[in-house]
């Protein structure tokens, strides 16, 4: 059963993620960050959906949870799609945005291929343990995906601030949704309780985070990536 | 095991994110020097900034109006600023090296929200002529 603080947090989540798309038709940045645009309004329209299903059928029907979960493994593979742009702006200088293309095209074949297969073997139990599984292994690519993107920021001193704050949201959001993914699968009792907090959250997190970087951080604003790294001395 | 693998890496990998997002933003008002009336405001006239001295100035920001653009960078800097004087409590005994960075952002933390005072407080004058001249 879903409370006012569910209602009140989807509801946040919805606002900034319309935000987003907002704020960049009105900049006319929505060609430049196409893939943010995108997959905001999308995830608008899933929190649509989920509030639907609730609605018409009931937080524990089978009808929302293969609603919720199929479409959490579809924005992820759109988030894929966000995290290739991040790839292709920070080598755009290297001039291999051909390669970067074919990799992604790779890695979302290669990922639905993976996904389809193991969704063909535990068809008949998806909606149990195994979904949280998958959940939490696309998060944790995406986890992989950003940090590597994070070095490759921090190896060729990337100094646009803009991209490297987007890339850091990204990262958190990604890091902190796996994290959690796993704690389901390692303890389910807390599920009910504690850990079913934490996604919606993260999913009113990045929206947020990004609406701010956008609307705050200029275009041509610079920042030496070596100062972000922690050094003990 | 994967899943106890994943959660780890994942914690782990959390945390540098949030550090270096945390930094990002304050960077961004370590190359602002504080004007004098803040500096008289706060009294650090001749001292820097200490690392104690964050919540004090986060108090003075919180007297002053809001701008509105500044919530969210002040929120994530007062959850980083807890993050730290947690962090600051267990490294002081058992790592004093480590201790001296924490004590180090500690004070950029607090230098941010000396800026954002110093923000403030000018949108507040700004404010206040922008109605006495309506007035007139």
């Amino acid at each position: 059963m879903l409370g006012p603080l569910d209602y009140l947090i989807w509801l946040v989540g919805f606002l900034a993620e319309i935000g987003v798309v907002v704020y960049l038709l009105s900049r006319k940045q929505v060609f430049r960050h196409f893939p943010i645009a995108f997959y905001m309004l999308c995830d608008a329209f899933v929190t649509c959906g989920l509030y639907y299903c609730v609605r018409h059928f009931g937080f524990d029907s089978t009808t929302y949870i293969y609603f919720y979960y199929y479409t959490d493994s579809l924005l992820n593979v759109l988030m894929f799609w966000v995290i290739i742009k991040f790839y292709q702006e920070t080598f755009a200088e290297m001039g291999v945005s051909r390669y970067i293309r074919g990799a992604a095209v790779m890695l979302i074949l290669l990922t639905a291929v993976f996904s389809y297969a193991v969704v063909h073997q535990n068809r008949t139990h998806l909606t149990s343990r195994f979904v949280v599984e998958i959940g939490q292994n696309f998060y944790f690519v995406g986890v992989v995906l950003t940090y590597l993107l994070w070095g490759a920021i921090l190896k060729l001193r990337e100094t646009r601030t803009r991209l490297i704050q987007l890339v850091l949201a990204l990262g958190i959001y990604f890091s902190a949704d796996a994290c959690t993914y796993a704690l389901r699968n390692l303890f389910p009792g807390l599920e009910p309780t504690f850990l079913r907090w934490f996604p919606p959250l993260v999913g009113v997190w990045l929206p947020l985070a990004w609406i701010y970087t956008l609307a705050h951080i200029q275009e041509d604003a610079r920042l030496e990536p070596a100062r972000l790294m922690v050094r003990a001395r | 095991m994967i899943a106890a693998l994943i959660c780890v890496v994942s914690a782990a990998i959390f945390l540098q994110f949030f550090v270096s997002y945390c930094r990002a933003i304050l960077a961004s008002s370590g190359n602002i020097a504080l004007s004098d009336r803040v500096r008289e405001v706060t009294g650090i006239a001749n001292q820097e900034v200490g690392a104690d001295d964050f919540n004090r100035l986060l108090q003075l920001v919180r007297l002053c109006p809001e701008r509105g653009d500044d919530q969210s960078e002040i929120r994530a800097v007062g959850t980083y600023y807890g993050f730290l004087a947690v962090l600051n409590r267990v490294s002081r005994p058992l790592a004093p090296g480590f201790s001296v960075w924490v004590e180090k952002e500690r004070k950029s933390c607090s230098y941010f929200a000396a800026v954002a005072l110093d923000r403030r407080i000018s949108y507040s004058r700004d404010l206040f002529t922008q109605q006495i001249t309506d007035r007139l």
